[in-house]
């Protein structure tokens, strides 16, 4: 794919780069709309992490193009501009990127329902521990409904995303 | 190689959860730094989201814009009545207030600020704004919206605020009930309506009470509006805020200053 003789422009670079770099923006803009006010009742507790299926989505199709450090640093982010546990989604995108890596040949070619079965099989452990983790932040068992909910919402919320990626996939090129 | 990556990235964050538990100063320092040079972008992405919320309430504005406009006109003649009431008393005031020579009791100024990020989840209930330290936003301040009061500033940054909504399991604010003059604490338990806790007497609480700041500490005006008595149960008296939590978009920041903190004490411009 990168054909790095003299006759590449720079502008054919920079293309590249922005491609390359497109998985890792997006889900850092999936950071950031994840945590902007919403104005509709329980948007803040309802609110889909979204950048935990770009993680997924990556891990899945191209791990190379959003390596696990990012993630881990996607998830701090989250974190720290959430005013939240620290640390708590930096293990989250770090890990569910790293385990999806290692499984990503189970759905490579698989319809897309596996897919998202794939994903709504993670995502409860994602919220278990994340519930543990909250828990131990504020030091005393959080009621688990609200991130009940989340976590369908969240589940439920992949197809758009996962098509939206696919689409930014399509253009970076790749499988 | 590879192992020992995952070993230190996973071991730093746990690292990071056991000193976020307990509220580290450099570990909180970097935080802010962070928070700081994220705000203006947050800044940028919150806008075209509270383009489409404004268009949605416009909408529903729409929708009901006759019996709107008939509350509006009523409330306006109400609304004058008492200007002319206040106009009146103001004058009285200065009257009195210069026959005893007493200085103004306090000082305070509204520094407005927009809602860039709302952070719920189960765990917290702040909101971070676009106003910091440059704006003479400092920690512990009231925070306000046309409702009432929305919280207190958590944490200050060079352009960025959070604030702890009343909402928040660590949110404590010395409150009045206006009626029966009881002295309470209102304390958020993350749900949407925080307790009236600390009350000499339970007894003398009623549905419908409203519940003001006390300016007990020297830290909140007194008489902020926060909200009303809903319910008296086993678990508690509970109070609903005046402010609907959905709708946070602009606030101000209250700069309260005690006259006596003024000239020393408070360092900070």
């Amino acid at each position: 794919m990168v054909n790095a003789d003299a006759s590449d422009s720079i502008g054919d670079r920079l293309a590249q780069v922005a491609r390359n770099g497109a998985p890792g923006l997006l889900a850092l803009l999936f950071v950031l709309l994840t945590l902007a006010p919403y104005n509709f009742p329980g948007s803040a507790q309802l609110m889909p992490p979204l950048a935990l299926m770009a993680v997924f989505h990556w891990g899945v199709y191209r791990p190379d193009l959003l390596p696990a450090p990012l993630a881990f640093v996607l998830g701090l982010l989250q974190d720290i501009l959430s005013g939240g546990p620290l640390g708590m989604w930096a293990a989250m995108f770090f890990l569910v990127l790293v385990v999806m890596t290692y499984q990503r040949r189970f759905f490579l070619g698989k319809k897309f329902v596996v897919e998202w079965l794939g994903f709504a099989l993670v995502t409860p452990v994602v919220f278990f521990a994340i519930w543990l983790i909250g828990s131990f932040y504020v030091g005393a068992f959080v009621d688990p409904g609200a991130l009940v909910v989340q976590a369908v919402v969240t589940a439920a919320f992949y197809p758009v995303m996962s098509w939206l990626m696919s689409a930014v996939r399509r253009l970076v090129g790749g499988i | 190689m590879q192992r020992f990556a995952f070993v230190l990235l996973i071991g730093s964050a746990f690292a990071l959860m056991l000193l976020g538990r307990f509220d580290n100063v450099a570990v909180e320092r970097v935080r802010l730094g962070i928070v700081d040079a994220f705000t203006p972008i947050m800044d940028v992405v919150s806008r075209p989201v509270s383009a489409v919320n404004a268009v949605v309430r416009d909408i529903r504005e729409v929708v009901d814009l006759r019996t709107e406009l008939a509350r509006v006109k009523e409330e306006n003649e109400r609304l004058l009545q008492w200007q002319t009431v206040a106009r009146r008393l103001e004058a009285e005031n200065s009257g009195f207030r210069s026959l005893l020579t007493a200085k103004t009791e306090t000082s305070s100024f509204l520094i407005a600020a927009r809602v860039v990020a709302d952070a719920g989840g189960p765990f917290v209930r702040t909101v971070l704004l676009n106003a910091g330290r440059r704006d003479g936003v400092s920690k512990g301040q009231a925070v306000v919206n046309a409702d009432g009061m929305v919280g207190r500033v958590a944490e200050v940054g060079e352009r960025s605020g959070r604030i702890l909504l009343l909402s928040d399991l660590n949110s404590r604010v010395p409150v009045v009930n206006e009626r029966s003059g009881q002295r309470g604490v209102l304390a958020g338990d993350n749900s949407e309506w925080p307790l009236l806790v600390f009350l000499p007497n339970q007894a003398q609480v009623q549905p419908g009470d409203p519940i003001v700041t006390s300016g007990h500490g020297g830290l909140l005006p007194p008489g902020l509006p926060i909200g009303i008595v809903a319910s008296i149960g086993e678990g508690g008296v509970r109070v609903q805020p005046l402010v609907n939590w959905h709708r946070l978009e602009f606030v101000r920041v209250v700069r309260y200053d005690l006259p006596r903190l003024e000239s020393g004490a408070n360092g900070e411009r």
